[in-house]
């Protein structure tokens, strides 16, 4: 589903370049459940953001479902993220002005799936979460943790394959953040490849695999609970 | 066509912020209603002073007699003398320049006392001596009938053309004056033609009886002999050059010294004319000039606004360009709002506009010597202005649009 081959990514603020991702080599296969992990700073967002086609890579292969992914056009990314991808964030990000089901239903909107069937979509996944009697109330008037669930809601309702979520438990106490977990695990369950950035080492358990990131290299991953020190793994050389 | 999303969309971002909403709209509003009322008050002032001038011939002059100022061939200075019907013939005759030449020969008006009589209706009514010539120079309309021709002139006949305000006064409306008789003077006329005149020059208005100056001469016992003629040059000769040529051989037939012009009284019309025709476009460029600096200005407000705006919603656009926006759709909504916010303030403002142009007809209308008269909004300019208001709007949305979408999602999505 997702492979990378020595994606590199600096950042240039004024004169200076700050190397964040120094070679990351990953492949995520269909239907899995990882986690991110690493200090802050160690590249966790930039990695995902990249992995969501919302920044790109300067240097490296990333195939994304067989399509490699390579200066692309803004109009075909947006057409990928919404059709193959689905975001979670740590702030949520609904639109204020929108109730919980038009934040659902709008991923569809772009799809120009019909107002009616797009809402009664929507309406079926608020279900799913839970949430149906609060379909019409603004983000402004939920709790962190059904923002949260909205915010899923809106990720999958176009049935991606992929979930990209950026430390969805951040804000969230911890019997809210093991609700969310489990939404994704389930999520997961449906075949949705999931991928969590956290830096919480329960959230990180919950998953199957474990990427442990470091100063903008793979530095280990764990997989079942089981340490593989990076250099077991295979690096295909340049 | 209808979008009920789109429309969701461009409502929420407008009343996000009311007050910035509402003065960024005014200032469209006021930039098209100043613009529409400017451009409807200069097309009054343009048509009450083409209304008097109507079609009265641009490259005319008029002469008068006055006295002599200097001695001349044994006659003393401040001599009278009067213009005869044989110079007409003599002036046709030897100037090739001469287009037409008419006598305006004004009839005695009753002093303010009824001189028109039929049956048991009066009035007092203006009395013109006028000819075919005339009617080249200071034309009226024929409504109904003919106007007066050469033989009239030749036979002194008694008939006449009455103006709309004669016909009002002197007949019933199902009556049909033609042919019929009007007691003018003392003297039955025959009712040849109905005329409106087509401007308020030299004396005509609506109120206007003319008859064949021949005959007008005969009845006042004035020979042939008159005060006043205008006279035009052809096309594309010089009114000047024209009035120098009169001058010349009216000095002689009168005995007037040759440098003794302020004998013979003299207006060159076409002077008047082009100078109020510059006048007009100088008025008229000036108030696009205002109009439109206003108008941009409530643009470029637009613009600023929707600059802050778009600056304001990165992160909302970041989350929409996450879920799925393409570049286009977020442009377009951009431009949506930008477009619907100038055509919506402007269309108040060409409303607004409109009522205060005809307001001002209104109150203009009675007045019988208006500075405005019938104020209007041309159509076309209202529908150009609407034009260059959406195209402005998409304009003023675009640039910000573009702005929006040059950052990289990620970076809109951290934009706080
Ligand atoms: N747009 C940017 N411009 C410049 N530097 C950036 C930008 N985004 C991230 N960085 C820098 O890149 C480094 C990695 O950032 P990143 O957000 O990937 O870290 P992270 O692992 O997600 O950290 P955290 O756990 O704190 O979220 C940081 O040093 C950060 O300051
Ligand atoms: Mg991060």
């Amino acid at each position: 589903m997702i492979r990378l081959q020595n994606i590199h990514k600096s950042y240039i603020t004024g004169t200076n370049k700050l190397h964040v991702l120094k070679g990351i080599d990953l492949h995520i296969k269909e239907g899995e459940l990882v986690s991110i992990m690493g200090s802050s700073g160690s590249g966790k967002s930039t990695l995902l953001n990249i992995l969501g086609l919302l920044d790109n890579h300067d240097e490296g292969a990333y195939t994304l479902n067989q399509e490699e992914i390579k200066a692309m056009s803004e109009t075909k990314a947006a057409k990928l993220r919404n059709n193959l991808l689905g975001f979670v964030f740590q702030s949520f990000n609904l639109i204020s002005f929108k109730n919980a089901m038009e934040n659902v239903a709008l991923p569809l909107y772009y799809q120009k799936v019909a107002r009616k069937k797009r809402n009664k979509t929507a309406l079926e996944y608020l279900d799913k979460m839970g949430l149906k009697d609060w379909a019409e109330h603004m983000p402004n008037e939920l709790s962190g943790g059904q923002k949260q669930r909205v915010a899923i809601a809106r990720s999958i309702i176009t049935q991606p394959k992929i979930i990209l979520a950026d430390e969805p438990t951040g804000a969230l106490d911890s019997a809210t953040s093991v609700e969310v977990m489990n939404l994704l695990k389930e999520i997961n369950q449906s075949g949705i490849t999931v991928i969590i950035v956290t830096h919480e080492n329960d959230i990180a358990h919950m998953t199957d695999r474990i990427i442990n990131l470091k100063d903008g290299r793979i530095e280990s991953i764990i997989e079942n609970n089981k340490i593989n020190s990076k250099e077991t793994i295979k690096i295909p050389q340049e | 066509m209808f979008d009920l999303d789109k429309w969701q969309e461009i409502t929420a971002a407008l009343k996000k912020n009311k007050l910035r909403t509402i003065l960024t709209g005014l200032g469209v509003m006021f930039g098209i209603l100043i613009l529409v009322t400017l451009l409807g008050i200069g097309r009054g002032f343009q048509n009450n002073i083409q209304s008097s001038l109507g079609n009265f011939a641009t490259n005319s002059t008029v002469f008068w007699v006055e006295k002599t100022t200097k001695a001349y061939k044994g006659l003393p200075r401040n001599r009278s003398y009067l213009f005869t019907n044989d110079d007409l013939e003599v002036l046709k005759r030897s100037i090739p320049e001469l287009q037409d030449i008419a006598p305006d020969i004004n009839g005695w008006s009753g002093n303010a006392t009824n001189n028109t009589f039929r049956e048991d209706k009066k009035g007092n009514f203006r009395i013109k001596g006028t000819s075919p010539e005339m009617n080249n120079v200071n034309p009226v309309e024929v409504t109904a009938g003919r106007f007066i021709n050469q033989n009239d002139l030749k036979e002194f006949r008694k008939v006449i053309t009455i103006g709309p305000r004669v016909q009002e006064l002197m007949f019933e409306k199902d009556e049909d004056p033609i042919g019929q008789y009007l007691k003018v003077n003392g003297i039955y006329f025959r009712i040849i033609g109905t005329i409106k005149p087509l401007s308020r020059n030299m004396g005509m208005r609506d109120d206007v009886l003319q008859m064949p100056f021949t005959t007008l001469q005969q009845l006042y016992n004035q020979g042939d002999k008159f005060r006043v003629f205008l006279a035009t040059a052809k096309v594309g000769e010089s009114v000047a050059d024209l009035e120098d040529k009169i001058f010349e051989i009216l000095a002689r037939r009168h005995s007037i010294h040759p440098d003794d012009r302020q004998a013979i009284g003299n207006f060159n019309i076409a002077k008047m004319f082009n100078k109020i025709f510059g006048l007009f476009n100088s008025i008229g460029f000036l108030f696009w000039v205002i109009g439109f600096g206003v108008l941009l200005t409530g643009i470029i407000g637009v613009s600023n606004i929707m600059h802050v705006v778009v600056k304001e919603r990165t992160k909302e656009l970041g989350i929409k360009r996450a879920i799925g926006a393409r570049p286009r759709e977020v442009v377009g909504q951009i431009i949506n709002e930008a477009v619907f916010l100038t055509t919506f303030a402007g269309f108040w403002g060409l409303v607004l506009g409109v009522l205060i142009v005809e307001g001002i007809g209104k109150i203009t209308e009675g007045d019988p010597n208006p500075q405005i008269l019938n104020p209007y909004v041309d159509i076309n300019v209202a529908f150009i202005a609407l034009g260059v208001l959406v195209l402005f709007g998409v304009l003023a949305g675009l640039l910000p649009a573009q702005r929006a979408i040059r950052i990289k999602p990620v970076d809109a999505l951290r934009y706080e």
